[in-house]
Protein backbone atom coordinates (compact mmCIF):
# COMPACT_ATOMS: atom_id res chain seq x y z
CA UNK A 1 0.00 0.00 0.00
CA UNK A 2 3.08 2.44 1.21
CA UNK A 3 4.34 1.16 -1.94
CA UNK A 4 1.84 1.96 -4.23
CA UNK A 5 1.38 5.36 -2.72
CA UNK A 6 5.37 6.49 -2.90
CA UNK A 7 5.19 5.01 -6.98
CA UNK A 8 2.17 7.51 -7.21
CA UNK A 9 3.50 10.25 -5.96
CA UNK A 10 6.70 9.55 -7.35
CA UNK A 11 4.79 9.89 -10.56
CA UNK A 12 2.95 13.06 -9.46
CA UNK A 13 6.32 15.14 -8.65
CA UNK A 14 7.67 14.37 -12.12
CA UNK A 15 4.35 15.49 -13.45
CA UNK A 16 4.08 18.97 -11.18
CA UNK A 17 7.79 19.51 -12.19
CA UNK A 18 6.93 19.20 -15.72
CA UNK A 19 4.60 21.53 -15.56
CA UNK A 20 7.35 24.27 -13.67
CA UNK A 21 10.31 23.35 -16.27
CA UNK A 22 7.94 25.19 -19.02
CA UNK A 23 6.20 28.49 -19.04
CA UNK A 24 3.16 26.98 -19.75
CA UNK A 25 2.82 27.05 -15.64
CA UNK A 26 3.06 30.31 -15.34
CA UNK A 27 1.45 31.23 -18.64
CA UNK A 28 -1.50 29.83 -17.30
CA UNK A 29 -2.04 30.51 -13.69
CA UNK A 30 -1.58 34.55 -14.92
CA UNK A 31 -4.33 33.66 -17.98
CA UNK A 32 -6.55 32.16 -15.29
CA UNK A 33 -5.76 35.09 -12.66
CA UNK A 34 -6.67 37.67 -15.39
CA UNK A 35 -9.69 35.89 -16.97
CA UNK A 36 -11.63 35.85 -13.73
CA UNK A 37 -10.58 38.85 -12.56
CA UNK A 38 -12.13 40.37 -15.73
CA UNK A 39 -15.64 37.75 -15.60
CA UNK A 40 -15.98 39.07 -12.18
CA UNK A 41 -15.34 42.62 -12.04
CA UNK A 42 -15.58 43.56 -15.25
CA UNK A 43 -18.69 41.04 -16.98
CA UNK A 44 -20.32 39.86 -13.61
CA UNK A 45 -21.21 43.06 -12.20
CA UNK A 46 -19.48 42.34 -9.18
CA UNK A 47 -19.98 45.55 -7.50
CA UNK A 48 -23.37 46.63 -9.09
CA UNK A 49 -24.83 43.53 -7.27
CA UNK A 50 -23.80 45.29 -4.33
CA UNK A 51 -23.83 42.19 -2.06
CA UNK A 52 -20.73 40.12 0.06
CA UNK A 53 -21.24 37.06 -1.98
CA UNK A 54 -18.82 35.08 -4.65
CA UNK A 55 -21.76 34.75 -7.31
CA UNK A 56 -20.02 36.73 -10.37
CA UNK A 57 -16.91 34.62 -9.47
CA UNK A 58 -18.08 31.26 -9.39
CA UNK A 59 -20.41 31.91 -12.15
CA UNK A 60 -17.76 32.06 -14.66
CA UNK A 61 -15.83 29.04 -13.66
CA UNK A 62 -17.86 26.24 -15.31
CA UNK A 63 -17.28 28.63 -18.98
CA UNK A 64 -13.56 29.02 -17.80
CA UNK A 65 -12.74 25.63 -17.04
CA UNK A 66 -14.07 24.82 -20.53
CA UNK A 67 -10.79 26.30 -22.09
CA UNK A 68 -8.64 26.31 -19.35
CA UNK A 69 -8.42 22.48 -18.11
CA UNK A 70 -8.34 20.88 -21.62
CA UNK A 71 -5.07 23.13 -21.83
CA UNK A 72 -3.64 22.05 -18.87
CA UNK A 73 -4.58 18.31 -19.67
CA UNK A 74 -4.55 17.89 -23.42
CA UNK A 75 -0.25 16.75 -23.18
CA UNK A 76 -0.68 14.39 -19.88
CA UNK A 77 -1.08 10.94 -21.81
CA UNK A 78 -0.95 12.17 -25.75
CA UNK A 79 2.44 13.38 -25.04
CA UNK A 80 3.61 10.69 -23.39
CA UNK A 81 2.37 8.44 -26.61
CA UNK A 82 4.26 11.06 -28.75
CA UNK A 83 7.66 11.00 -27.61
CA UNK A 84 7.73 7.43 -26.93
CA UNK A 85 8.28 7.81 -22.87
CA UNK A 86 5.06 5.61 -22.18
CA UNK A 87 7.46 2.88 -23.63
CA UNK A 88 9.35 3.07 -20.29
CA UNK A 89 6.75 4.46 -18.07
CA UNK A 90 4.63 1.32 -18.70
CA UNK A 91 7.97 -0.93 -18.38
CA UNK A 92 8.47 0.52 -14.73
CA UNK A 93 7.70 -1.32 -11.54
CA UNK A 94 4.68 0.30 -11.16
CA UNK A 95 1.00 -0.44 -12.63
CA UNK A 96 -1.11 1.30 -14.99
CA UNK A 97 -3.35 2.98 -12.36
CA UNK A 98 -0.65 4.43 -10.38
CA UNK A 99 0.86 6.11 -13.38
CA UNK A 100 -2.90 6.93 -14.13
CA UNK A 101 -3.63 8.19 -10.18
CA UNK A 102 0.16 10.22 -10.09
CA UNK A 103 -0.42 12.24 -13.35
CA UNK A 104 -4.25 13.06 -12.94
CA UNK A 105 -3.51 14.32 -9.07
CA UNK A 106 -0.82 16.41 -10.36
CA UNK A 107 -2.62 17.92 -12.73
CA UNK A 108 -5.37 18.43 -10.39
CA UNK A 109 -3.05 19.81 -7.86
CA UNK A 110 -2.05 22.17 -10.53
CA UNK A 111 -5.43 23.53 -10.94
CA UNK A 112 -6.00 23.72 -7.03
CA UNK A 113 -2.71 25.99 -6.59
CA UNK A 114 -4.52 28.00 -9.28
CA UNK A 115 -7.94 28.30 -7.82
CA UNK A 116 -6.48 29.22 -4.56
CA UNK A 117 -4.46 31.78 -5.69
CA UNK A 118 -7.87 33.59 -6.35
CA UNK A 119 -7.41 34.06 -2.70
CA UNK A 120 -7.60 38.44 -3.46
CA UNK A 121 -11.12 37.73 -4.51
CA UNK A 122 -12.25 36.78 -1.38
CA UNK A 123 -10.40 39.12 0.51
CA UNK A 124 -11.56 42.05 -1.17
CA UNK A 125 -15.40 40.53 -0.50
CA UNK A 126 -14.36 40.22 2.98
CA UNK A 127 -12.86 43.87 3.26
CA UNK A 128 -16.17 45.16 1.44
CA UNK A 129 -18.92 43.42 3.31
CA UNK A 130 -19.73 40.17 5.43
CA UNK A 131 -19.69 37.81 3.44
CA UNK A 132 -20.55 34.18 4.53
CA UNK A 133 -17.60 32.36 4.35
CA UNK A 134 -18.93 29.03 4.09
CA UNK A 135 -20.88 29.81 1.08
CA UNK A 136 -17.42 30.59 -0.34
CA UNK A 137 -15.88 27.57 0.74
CA UNK A 138 -18.75 25.68 -0.75
CA UNK A 139 -18.04 26.98 -4.07
CA UNK A 140 -14.75 26.09 -3.84
CA UNK A 141 -15.20 22.67 -3.32
CA UNK A 142 -17.59 22.88 -5.96
CA UNK A 143 -15.50 24.62 -8.44
CA UNK A 144 -12.24 22.44 -7.28
CA UNK A 145 -14.35 19.01 -8.20
CA UNK A 146 -15.72 20.81 -11.27
CA UNK A 147 -11.98 21.19 -12.40
CA UNK A 148 -11.29 17.91 -11.57
CA UNK A 149 -14.36 16.34 -13.68
CA UNK A 150 -12.90 18.08 -16.42
CA UNK A 151 -9.74 17.11 -15.95
CA UNK A 152 -10.51 13.56 -15.67
CA UNK A 153 -12.50 13.82 -19.44
CA UNK A 154 -9.46 15.86 -20.83
CA UNK A 155 -6.94 12.90 -19.41
CA UNK A 156 -9.30 10.18 -21.37
CA UNK A 157 -9.52 12.25 -24.71
CA UNK A 158 -5.62 12.55 -24.57
CA UNK A 159 -4.93 8.87 -23.72
CA UNK A 160 -7.18 8.10 -27.10
CA UNK A 161 -4.57 10.21 -29.41
CA UNK A 162 -1.09 11.38 -29.56
CA UNK A 163 -1.55 14.59 -31.04
CA UNK A 164 -2.77 17.23 -28.34
CA UNK A 165 -4.93 19.83 -30.77
CA UNK A 166 -7.55 16.85 -30.94
CA UNK A 167 -7.58 15.47 -27.42
CA UNK A 168 -8.00 19.31 -26.89
CA UNK A 169 -10.71 20.14 -29.02
CA UNK A 170 -12.45 16.79 -28.12
CA UNK A 171 -12.03 17.43 -24.36
CA UNK A 172 -13.58 20.94 -24.87
CA UNK A 173 -16.75 19.34 -26.91
CA UNK A 174 -17.67 17.15 -24.21
CA UNK A 175 -17.15 19.56 -21.57
CA UNK A 176 -19.56 21.90 -23.25
CA UNK A 177 -21.72 19.38 -23.85
CA UNK A 178 -21.67 18.69 -19.72
CA UNK A 179 -22.63 22.53 -19.24
CA UNK A 180 -25.37 22.82 -22.32
CA UNK A 181 -26.98 19.77 -20.92
CA UNK A 182 -28.10 21.72 -17.77
CA UNK A 183 -27.73 25.69 -18.69
CA UNK A 184 -31.09 27.35 -18.34
CA UNK A 185 -31.21 28.45 -21.96
CA UNK A 186 -31.02 24.68 -23.38
CA UNK A 187 -33.43 23.40 -20.76
CA UNK A 188 -35.95 25.88 -21.85
CA UNK A 189 -35.54 24.97 -25.00
CA UNK A 190 -36.55 21.09 -24.16
CA UNK A 191 -38.99 21.92 -21.27
CA UNK A 192 -41.04 23.80 -24.53
CA UNK A 193 -40.54 21.20 -26.71
CA UNK A 194 -41.37 18.28 -24.55
CA UNK A 195 -43.71 19.81 -22.15
CA UNK A 196 -45.28 16.74 -21.15
CA UNK A 197 -42.35 14.70 -20.49
CA UNK A 198 -40.70 16.42 -18.07
CA UNK A 199 -38.82 13.66 -16.68
CA UNK A 200 -36.73 13.94 -20.14
CA UNK A 201 -35.48 16.91 -19.31
CA UNK A 202 -34.88 16.34 -15.77
CA UNK A 203 -32.82 13.24 -16.58
CA UNK A 204 -30.63 15.09 -19.66
CA UNK A 205 -29.89 17.99 -16.88
CA UNK A 206 -28.89 15.70 -14.33
CA UNK A 207 -25.83 15.04 -16.21
CA UNK A 208 -24.98 18.65 -16.60
CA UNK A 209 -22.07 20.12 -14.58
CA UNK A 210 -24.09 22.47 -14.08
CA UNK A 211 -27.05 21.35 -12.26
CA UNK A 212 -24.60 20.15 -9.36
CA UNK A 213 -22.13 23.30 -9.59
CA UNK A 214 -25.27 25.67 -8.60
CA UNK A 215 -25.92 23.86 -4.99
CA UNK A 216 -22.00 24.11 -3.99
CA UNK A 217 -22.13 27.78 -5.11
CA UNK A 218 -25.04 28.35 -2.68
CA UNK A 219 -22.82 27.15 -0.21
CA UNK A 220 -24.40 23.50 -0.12
CA UNK A 221 -22.20 20.58 -0.23
CA UNK A 222 -24.85 17.97 -1.15
CA UNK A 223 -23.35 14.29 -1.27
CA UNK A 224 -25.58 13.52 -4.35
CA UNK A 225 -23.63 16.36 -6.03
CA UNK A 226 -20.35 15.18 -4.42
CA UNK A 227 -20.96 11.70 -5.71
CA UNK A 228 -21.78 13.04 -8.99
CA UNK A 229 -18.39 14.61 -9.59
CA UNK A 230 -16.62 11.92 -8.14
CA UNK A 231 -18.19 9.40 -10.63
CA UNK A 232 -17.54 11.64 -13.74
CA UNK A 233 -13.48 11.43 -12.51
CA UNK A 234 -13.99 7.85 -11.48
CA UNK A 235 -15.46 6.88 -14.83
CA UNK A 236 -13.25 8.72 -16.93
CA UNK A 237 -9.99 7.39 -15.49
CA UNK A 238 -11.24 4.28 -15.21
CA UNK A 239 -12.01 4.31 -19.30
CA UNK A 240 -8.40 5.98 -19.85
CA UNK A 241 -6.87 2.80 -18.32
CA UNK A 242 -8.75 0.90 -20.66
CA UNK A 243 -7.83 3.06 -23.45
CA UNK A 244 -4.37 2.57 -22.74
CA UNK A 245 -4.16 -0.58 -22.75
CA UNK A 246 -6.27 -1.02 -25.85
CA UNK A 247 -3.97 0.81 -27.09
CA UNK A 248 -1.16 -1.45 -26.87
CA UNK A 249 -2.97 -4.36 -28.04
CA UNK B 1 16.49 -15.71 -16.40
CA UNK B 2 14.43 -14.69 -19.69
CA UNK B 3 12.00 -17.89 -20.92
CA UNK B 4 9.85 -16.80 -23.97
CA UNK B 5 7.57 -19.94 -24.76
CA UNK B 6 5.84 -19.77 -27.94
CA UNK B 7 5.60 -16.27 -27.83
CA UNK B 8 3.15 -14.94 -30.71
CA UNK B 9 1.38 -11.08 -31.64
CA UNK B 10 -0.79 -10.31 -34.16
CA UNK B 11 -2.06 -6.99 -34.82
CA UNK B 12 -5.43 -7.30 -37.03
CA UNK B 13 -4.31 -9.68 -39.91
CA UNK B 14 -0.73 -8.81 -39.79
CA UNK B 15 1.38 -11.81 -37.99
CA UNK B 16 4.18 -9.70 -36.26
CA UNK B 17 5.62 -12.12 -34.04
CA UNK B 18 5.31 -16.15 -34.82
CA UNK B 19 5.63 -18.79 -32.33
CA UNK B 20 9.26 -17.39 -31.19
CA UNK B 21 11.07 -19.63 -28.13
CA UNK B 22 14.43 -18.99 -26.58
CA UNK B 23 16.13 -18.53 -23.19
CA UNK B 24 18.48 -16.18 -21.60
CA UNK B 25 20.48 -17.32 -18.97
CA UNK B 26 22.73 -15.48 -16.24
CA UNK B 27 26.26 -14.78 -18.30
CA UNK B 28 24.61 -15.02 -21.39
CA UNK B 29 24.39 -12.13 -23.94
CA UNK B 30 21.86 -12.65 -26.72
CA UNK B 31 22.12 -10.67 -29.90
CA UNK B 32 18.79 -10.48 -31.46
CA UNK B 33 19.35 -10.22 -35.52
CA UNK B 34 16.39 -9.65 -38.37
CA UNK B 35 15.66 -7.12 -41.29
CA UNK B 36 13.70 -4.03 -40.63
CA UNK B 37 10.07 -5.57 -39.71
CA UNK B 38 11.13 -8.90 -38.81
CA UNK B 39 9.73 -8.61 -35.31
CA UNK B 40 12.40 -7.91 -33.38
CA UNK B 41 11.00 -4.56 -31.18
CA UNK B 42 7.68 -6.53 -30.79
CA UNK B 43 9.44 -9.41 -29.37
CA UNK B 44 11.02 -7.18 -27.05
CA UNK B 45 8.09 -4.97 -25.80
CA UNK B 46 6.34 -8.62 -24.96
CA UNK B 47 9.44 -9.73 -22.89
CA UNK B 48 9.35 -6.42 -20.93
CA UNK B 49 5.69 -6.52 -20.64
CA UNK B 50 4.66 -3.19 -22.61
CA UNK B 51 2.82 -5.01 -25.26
CA UNK B 52 0.91 -8.15 -24.10
CA UNK B 53 1.59 -10.87 -26.55
CA UNK B 54 -1.70 -12.36 -28.25
CA UNK B 55 -0.18 -16.06 -27.47
CA UNK B 56 2.56 -17.55 -25.47
CA UNK B 57 4.66 -16.80 -22.30
CA UNK B 58 7.12 -14.69 -20.99
CA UNK B 59 9.03 -15.43 -18.21
CA UNK B 60 11.21 -13.14 -15.85
CA UNK B 61 13.31 -15.08 -13.29
CA UNK B 62 10.55 -16.92 -11.52
CA UNK B 63 7.45 -14.27 -12.31
CA UNK B 64 5.36 -14.61 -15.46
CA UNK B 65 5.13 -11.03 -17.12
CA UNK B 66 1.55 -11.27 -17.56
CA UNK B 67 0.15 -12.53 -14.39
CA UNK B 68 2.87 -11.33 -12.08
CA UNK B 69 4.20 -7.61 -14.04
CA UNK B 70 5.29 -5.36 -10.84
CA UNK B 71 7.97 -8.29 -9.77
CA UNK B 72 8.78 -9.44 -13.30
CA UNK B 73 9.73 -5.60 -14.29
CA UNK B 74 11.63 -4.72 -11.45
CA UNK B 75 14.23 -7.32 -12.43
CA UNK B 76 14.35 -5.75 -15.60
CA UNK B 77 16.04 -2.52 -17.52
CA UNK B 78 14.54 -1.43 -20.72
CA UNK B 79 16.04 0.50 -23.08
CA UNK B 80 13.39 1.25 -26.28
CA UNK B 81 14.66 1.31 -29.48
CA UNK B 82 13.79 5.65 -30.59
CA UNK B 83 15.40 5.80 -26.88
CA UNK B 84 12.50 8.18 -25.46
CA UNK B 85 13.50 10.57 -22.65
CA UNK B 86 11.16 13.34 -21.19
CA UNK B 87 12.85 15.96 -22.98
CA UNK B 88 11.70 18.35 -20.29
CA UNK B 89 13.61 17.24 -17.46
CA UNK B 90 17.05 17.62 -16.47
CA UNK B 91 19.53 14.57 -17.29
CA UNK B 92 20.11 14.43 -13.56
CA UNK B 93 16.35 15.24 -13.27
CA UNK B 94 15.58 12.18 -15.67
CA UNK B 95 17.86 9.93 -13.95
CA UNK B 96 16.75 10.28 -10.49
CA UNK B 97 13.32 9.89 -11.63
CA UNK B 98 14.22 6.04 -12.74
CA UNK B 99 16.24 5.61 -9.76
CA UNK B 100 12.76 6.67 -7.40
CA UNK B 101 10.67 4.57 -9.68
CA UNK B 102 12.79 1.88 -9.43
CA UNK B 103 12.39 1.70 -5.54
CA UNK B 104 15.30 3.40 -4.80
CA UNK B 105 14.96 6.37 -1.78
CA UNK B 106 17.32 8.90 -0.64
CA UNK B 107 21.44 8.28 -0.60
CA UNK B 108 20.58 5.33 -2.87
CA UNK B 109 19.66 7.47 -5.80
CA UNK B 110 22.10 9.70 -5.70
CA UNK B 111 24.77 6.96 -5.14
CA UNK B 112 22.87 5.73 -8.56
CA UNK B 113 22.81 8.25 -10.55
CA UNK B 114 26.58 8.96 -9.97
CA UNK B 115 27.34 5.60 -11.08
CA UNK B 116 24.68 5.51 -14.53
CA UNK B 117 26.69 8.81 -15.21
CA UNK B 118 30.49 7.58 -14.61
CA UNK B 119 29.02 4.30 -16.76
CA UNK B 120 27.86 6.76 -19.51
CA UNK B 121 29.93 9.23 -19.85
CA UNK B 122 27.25 12.09 -18.95
CA UNK B 123 29.07 14.30 -16.53
CA UNK B 124 29.58 17.36 -19.01
CA UNK B 125 25.81 16.95 -19.60
CA UNK B 126 24.19 16.49 -15.99
CA UNK B 127 22.27 19.41 -15.82
CA UNK B 128 21.44 20.19 -19.01
CA UNK B 129 17.70 20.01 -20.75
CA UNK B 130 17.41 16.31 -22.41
CA UNK B 131 15.76 18.56 -25.17
CA UNK B 132 18.72 20.44 -26.09
CA UNK B 133 21.22 16.76 -25.46
CA UNK B 134 22.63 15.71 -29.21
CA UNK B 135 21.42 12.47 -30.25
CA UNK B 136 24.24 10.27 -29.11
CA UNK B 137 24.09 11.72 -25.32
CA UNK B 138 19.91 11.04 -25.61
CA UNK B 139 20.30 7.96 -26.43
CA UNK B 140 23.33 7.53 -23.80
CA UNK B 141 20.66 9.25 -21.28
CA UNK B 142 18.18 6.27 -21.78
CA UNK B 143 20.94 3.65 -21.73
CA UNK B 144 21.66 5.16 -17.96
CA UNK B 145 18.34 4.68 -17.38
CA UNK B 146 17.85 1.19 -18.32
CA UNK B 147 20.89 0.43 -16.15
CA UNK B 148 20.40 2.72 -12.93
CA UNK B 149 19.07 -0.06 -10.81
CA UNK B 150 21.56 -3.05 -11.47
CA UNK B 151 19.31 -4.80 -13.54
CA UNK B 152 19.73 -8.76 -13.63
CA UNK B 153 18.01 -8.49 -17.11
CA UNK B 154 18.55 -5.90 -19.87
CA UNK B 155 16.77 -5.60 -22.65
CA UNK B 156 17.84 -3.13 -25.45
CA UNK B 157 16.66 -2.54 -28.17
CA UNK B 158 19.44 -1.64 -31.17
CA UNK B 159 21.44 -0.21 -28.12
CA UNK B 160 24.03 1.27 -30.64
CA UNK B 161 21.92 3.34 -33.32
CA UNK B 162 22.76 6.74 -33.72
CA UNK B 163 26.06 6.99 -31.76
CA UNK B 164 29.43 7.81 -33.69
CA UNK B 165 32.19 4.53 -33.85
CA UNK B 166 34.09 5.37 -30.74
CA UNK B 167 30.51 5.69 -28.92
CA UNK B 168 29.21 1.77 -30.28
CA UNK B 169 32.96 0.65 -29.34
CA UNK B 170 32.37 1.67 -25.77
CA UNK B 171 28.43 0.70 -25.39
CA UNK B 172 29.71 -2.82 -26.84
CA UNK B 173 32.13 -2.66 -24.03
CA UNK B 174 29.99 -2.32 -21.70
CA UNK B 175 27.33 -4.21 -22.84
CA UNK B 176 30.15 -7.30 -22.78
CA UNK B 177 31.12 -6.27 -19.60
CA UNK B 178 27.80 -6.49 -17.65
CA UNK B 179 27.06 -9.82 -19.34
CA UNK B 180 29.12 -11.84 -17.40
CA UNK B 181 26.79 -11.29 -14.19
CA UNK B 182 23.52 -10.60 -15.96
CA UNK B 183 21.36 -11.86 -18.94
CA UNK B 184 21.47 -9.50 -21.45
CA UNK B 185 19.22 -9.25 -24.98
CA UNK B 186 19.81 -6.88 -27.43
CA UNK B 187 18.77 -6.52 -30.87
CA UNK B 188 20.80 -4.87 -33.93
CA UNK B 189 21.05 -4.77 -37.66
CA UNK B 190 24.92 -4.28 -37.64
CA UNK B 191 26.73 -7.88 -37.46
CA UNK B 192 29.46 -7.30 -36.67
CA UNK B 193 28.57 -6.15 -33.30
CA UNK B 194 26.96 -9.57 -32.54
CA UNK B 195 30.39 -11.45 -32.56
CA UNK B 196 32.27 -8.48 -30.53
CA UNK B 197 29.57 -8.71 -28.01
CA UNK B 198 27.54 -11.33 -28.06
CA UNK B 199 27.67 -15.24 -26.37
CA UNK B 200 24.41 -16.21 -28.78
CA UNK B 201 22.61 -14.93 -31.46
CA UNK B 202 19.14 -15.42 -32.62
CA UNK B 203 18.27 -13.99 -36.35
CA UNK B 204 14.24 -13.46 -36.59
CA UNK B 205 12.77 -13.07 -39.92
CA UNK B 206 9.06 -12.29 -40.74
CA UNK B 207 8.56 -12.77 -37.41
CA UNK B 208 9.87 -16.78 -36.87
CA UNK B 209 13.23 -18.01 -35.16
CA UNK B 210 14.99 -19.27 -38.31
CA UNK B 211 18.57 -19.61 -36.69
CA UNK B 212 20.17 -20.23 -33.21
CA UNK B 213 23.38 -19.82 -32.08
CA UNK B 214 26.69 -19.12 -31.09
CA UNK B 215 28.26 -16.21 -33.56
CA UNK B 216 30.50 -19.50 -34.72
CA UNK B 217 28.56 -21.56 -35.02
CA UNK B 218 26.12 -19.32 -37.32
CA UNK B 219 29.31 -18.15 -38.91
CA UNK B 220 30.05 -21.37 -40.26
CA UNK B 221 27.00 -21.76 -41.83
CA UNK B 222 27.42 -19.00 -44.17
CA UNK B 223 27.39 -20.21 -47.57
CA UNK B 224 31.89 -19.21 -47.91
CA UNK B 225 32.55 -20.99 -44.98
CA UNK B 226 34.93 -23.90 -45.43
CA UNK B 227 36.34 -22.63 -49.14
CA UNK B 228 39.23 -22.11 -49.98
CA UNK B 229 40.16 -18.42 -51.10
CA UNK B 230 43.08 -18.50 -53.83
CA UNK B 231 44.71 -15.63 -55.14
CA UNK B 232 47.44 -16.14 -57.14
CA UNK B 233 49.72 -14.00 -60.01
CA UNK B 234 51.01 -14.13 -63.22
CA UNK B 235 48.93 -16.97 -64.46
CA UNK B 236 45.86 -17.31 -66.26
CA UNK B 237 42.47 -17.14 -64.99
CA UNK B 238 41.60 -20.70 -66.87
CA UNK B 239 44.51 -22.25 -66.12
CA UNK B 240 43.99 -21.76 -62.55
CA UNK B 241 40.44 -22.57 -62.47
CA UNK B 242 40.70 -25.48 -64.22
CA UNK B 243 44.01 -27.07 -62.14
CA UNK B 244 41.66 -26.42 -58.95
CA UNK B 245 38.62 -28.00 -60.56
CA UNK B 246 41.09 -31.24 -60.96
CA UNK B 247 41.86 -30.82 -57.43
CA UNK B 248 40.90 -33.83 -55.18
CA UNK B 249 37.78 -33.49 -53.27
CA UNK B 250 36.79 -30.01 -55.05
CA UNK B 251 32.71 -29.66 -55.94
CA UNK B 252 32.97 -26.90 -57.46
CA UNK B 253 35.52 -23.45 -58.00
CA UNK B 254 34.18 -19.90 -58.45
CA UNK B 255 36.02 -17.40 -59.63
CA UNK B 256 36.10 -14.27 -57.71
CA UNK B 257 38.33 -11.17 -59.65
CA UNK B 258 40.48 -11.60 -62.55
CA UNK B 259 42.35 -8.30 -62.42
CA UNK B 260 45.91 -6.93 -63.81
CA UNK B 261 47.64 -10.21 -63.72
CA UNK B 262 46.09 -11.49 -60.58
CA UNK B 263 43.54 -14.59 -60.29
CA UNK B 264 41.34 -14.92 -57.14
CA UNK B 265 39.41 -17.80 -57.10
CA UNK B 266 37.25 -19.90 -54.48
CA UNK B 267 37.47 -23.83 -53.96
CA UNK B 268 33.95 -25.35 -52.56
CA UNK B 269 35.14 -28.88 -50.85
CA UNK B 270 32.55 -31.92 -51.61
CA UNK B 271 32.40 -32.43 -47.65
CA UNK B 272 33.34 -30.05 -44.87
CA UNK B 273 36.75 -28.87 -45.30
CA UNK B 274 39.80 -30.35 -43.58
CA UNK B 275 43.70 -30.33 -43.90
CA UNK B 276 43.88 -32.61 -46.83
CA UNK B 277 41.67 -30.93 -48.82
CA UNK B 278 43.56 -27.21 -48.03
CA UNK B 279 47.05 -29.63 -48.80
CA UNK B 280 45.48 -30.40 -51.86
CA UNK B 281 44.86 -27.22 -53.12
CA UNK B 282 48.24 -25.58 -52.29
CA UNK B 283 49.54 -28.50 -54.02
CA UNK B 284 47.75 -27.96 -57.13
CA UNK B 285 48.80 -24.21 -56.49
CA UNK B 286 52.77 -24.93 -56.65
CA UNK B 287 54.47 -23.52 -59.04
CA UNK B 288 52.32 -20.38 -59.10
CA UNK B 289 53.12 -17.38 -57.60
CA UNK B 290 50.65 -17.27 -54.53
CA UNK B 291 49.46 -14.19 -53.09
CA UNK B 292 47.07 -15.21 -50.63
CA UNK B 293 45.55 -18.84 -49.27
CA UNK B 294 43.30 -19.67 -46.23
CA UNK B 295 40.43 -21.23 -45.44
CA UNK B 296 37.38 -18.68 -45.13
CA UNK B 297 35.47 -19.07 -41.82
CA UNK B 298 32.43 -17.65 -43.12
CA UNK B 299 30.52 -13.86 -42.61
CA UNK B 300 27.79 -13.76 -40.39
CA UNK B 301 26.27 -11.43 -43.09
CA UNK B 302 26.63 -13.95 -45.76
CA UNK B 303 24.21 -15.97 -43.60
CA UNK B 304 22.42 -13.39 -42.70
CA UNK B 305 21.97 -12.51 -46.56
CA UNK B 306 21.26 -16.22 -47.27
CA UNK B 307 18.40 -17.00 -44.67
CA UNK B 308 16.43 -13.90 -44.61
CA UNK B 309 13.93 -12.55 -47.23
CA UNK B 310 15.17 -8.84 -47.18
CA UNK B 311 12.05 -6.27 -47.92
CA UNK B 312 13.95 -5.16 -50.76
CA UNK B 313 13.66 -8.41 -53.03
CA UNK B 314 11.20 -10.94 -53.51
CA UNK B 315 10.84 -14.07 -51.88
Amino acid sequence: MSNSLGNISTIAKRELSAYFASPVAYVFIVIFLLLTGFFTFMVGGFFERNEASLISFFLWHPWLYLFLVPAVGMRVWSEEQRQGTIELLMTMPITPWQAIMGKFLASWAFLALALALTFPVVVTVKYLGNPDLGVVAGGYIGSFLLAGAYLAITCLTSALTRNQVIAFIISVVVCLFLILAGWPPVTNILTKALPDNRWVVELVSAFSVMTHFEDFQRGVVDSRHLLFFLSVIGFSLFSTSVALRSLRS
Amino acid sequence: MIKVENLTKTFGPKVAVNDVSFTVERGEVLGFLGPNGAGKSTTMRMVTGFLPPTAGRVTIGTHDMLEDPVPAKRLIGYLPESAPCYSDMTVHGFLSFAAEIRGLRGDAIKKAVHRAVEMCFLENVLHQSVDTLSKGYRHRTCFAQSIIHDPEILVMDEPTDGLDPNQKHEIRQLIKRMGEKKAIIFSTHILEEVEAACTRAIIIDLGKVVANGTPQELKRKAPNAGAILLRVSGVAAEAVTGKLRAVDGAERVQLVKDENGTVTARVFPKSSSNGEFSKAVGAAAQGWRVEELHIEEGKLDEYFRSITASDTAKK
